[in-house]
């Protein structure tokens, strides 16, 4: 594992009214790492997620991005750093795909032979035809639109990618193939991935870490194999309530 | 004398009085959405001034036109010339639609869609320039459209205070008793706010966000 990790949560709290959503959340993410968030709704895993791109400003603790607190970092500098997609995808739906994959390089001022070619690139890397950046987000499948998404996300080649659920709406046979698409592009990419999911067999899938959160506290941080082992009560309620074949889920996401 | 022959004697009266109610309506709406789209854009992102700015637009449209008229009537600059008053109480009148419809299209844009935005490093002012006005476009002309129709019929009151337009014809047509005169003057702006309402209901059918 790489010597500073890529995210740090120091401390972090985060509170709204008298709700607290999160206490003292202390977690590192690695490079090239996928670190799956697993837990149940309002366990605070979308909390922790947006305090990356502080979509979400801790109460107290600070997180660092890169050897730096976010705290002191521009605000859109550090969100054009890192890809962000989520369930409802949140396309824009006035924009031809072409031009939802290329906004953020336009606005970081790329030229436009330069955007149009990494649309073109991305189009292919995420298993999409060539025609499909012409067409508006209603003319797309679910799993179409999903796949821009991370297109999207992608564009400007942020080494951190922060995924809320994103393959939480599709039909369980796209889903699998997004998740299988993932994991390749994941190979070759190699960015630093924090991934949200509630599904413990995705998690198992996808994670090189799992990150189970309860009721706004880190659980516990483990690895596909140590959480199926594990008899601490938290993993093993989820493994017993996803039932076997999750030794099958783990392997074919390491191998 | 039939209406239409009246309308045919005096075309060139009938004209000119259009063109003076066109001037009327055109101004206050041009102004009311100058003032009344930034606003809306305001109490959209500024929900604490929401219902202010809603309530005072409101009190505006429940007071009856002619009193209103009078009421601006001793104000210095404004009561020397009656098209100037007449202006200013229509672009009040046209406010409500406007604010409000600005107010709804962008409140109504999938959240979703602006987090992912905000998330992806876009800006306040790239979210609403790209973003939120667009899509809010099409309720927001609409809004535009109510205005307009209204101020279509509210203008030929103006008539009354001495500022001209369509409502000239009407008011002479009551004074003579002659339908013909009064249909003269109805006519024409009813033509005139079915104009408007088509012709920005296409636009608004045009800027549909998909």
């Amino acid at each position: 594992m790489a010597a500073s990790p890529v995210i740090e949560f120091r401390n972090v709290s985060y509170r709204v009214g008298d709700t607290q959503v999160l206490s003292s959340l202390n977690l590192q993410v690695h490079s090239g790492e996928v670190l799956v968030l697993l837990g149940r709704s309002g366990s605070g895993k979308t909390t922790t997620l947006k305090l990356v791109n502080r979509l979400v400003s801790p109460t107290t603790g600070e997180v660092w991005v890169k050897g730096q607190p976010t705290s002191q970092m521009d605000i859109t500098t550090l969100r054009r750093s890192i890809g962000y997609v989520i369930q409802e995808v949140g396309l824009f739906p006035h924009f031809k795909v072409a031009r939802n994959i290329g906004l953020v390089p336009k606005i970081a001022g790329w030229p436009e032979p330069r955007i149009r070619a990494r649309v073109d690139e991305l189009l292919q890397l995420t298993g999409l035809a060539p025609e499909i950046a012409l067409r508006y987000p209603h003319q797309l499948s679910g799993g179409q639109r999903q796949r821009v998404g991370v297109a999207r996300a992608l564009a400007a080649d942020p080494e951190i990618l922060l995924m809320d659920e994103p393959f939480g709406a599709l039909d369980p046979l796209t889903r699998d193939e997004l998740q299988r698409e993932f994991m390749s592009l994941q190979k070759r990419l190699r960015k630093t991935v924090v991934f949200v999911t509630h599904d413990l067999r995705e998690a198992m899938r996808l994670a090189s870490r799992i990150a189970l959160m309860e009721a706004g506290k880190l659980v516990t941080v483990l690895s596909p194999e140590e959480f199926l082992k594990s008899t601490d009560p938290w993993p093993a309620a989820y493994v017993k309530a996803f039932g076997d074949r999750l030794e099958s889920a783990a392997t074919e996401g390491t191998s | 004398m039939s209406f239409l022959e009246f309308i045919l004697h005096n075309h060139a009266q009938v004209l000119a009085l259009t063109l003076e109610h066109l001037w009327l309506v055109g101004l206050s709406t041009l102004l009311a959405t100058l003032i009344g789209i930034p606003l809306g854009i305001l109490i959209a992102h500024w929900p604490r001034l929401n219902k202010p700015v809603l309530a005072s637009a409101n009190i505006i449209q429940t007071v009856p036109s002619l009193a209103l008229f009078g009421f601006l009537l001793p104000v210095p600059w404004l009561g020397d010339r009656a098209d100037r008053l007449a202006i200013l109480a229509l672009t009040l009148y046209a406010l409500l639609p406007i604010i409000r419809n600005t107010y709804t299209g962008i409140r109504g844009v999938d959240p979703a869609v602006i987090e992912a935005g905000r998330g992806m490093g876009l800006t306040e002012s790239q979210l609403l320039v790209q973003v939120e006005l667009p899509l809010a476009l099409s309720v927001l002309l609409s809004g535009v459209r109510t205005a307009v129709v209204i101020s279509v019929g509210l203008a030929t009151i103006a008539a009354a205070i001495g500022a001209g337009g369509l409502g000239e014809l009407i008011f002479r047509g009551l004074a003579m008793v002659d339908n013909h005169v009064i249909l003269a003057g109805a006519v024409p702006a009813a033509l005139l706010a079915l104009l408007a309402d088509l012709s920005i209901g296409w636009l608004e059918k045009r800027l549909q966000p998909r």
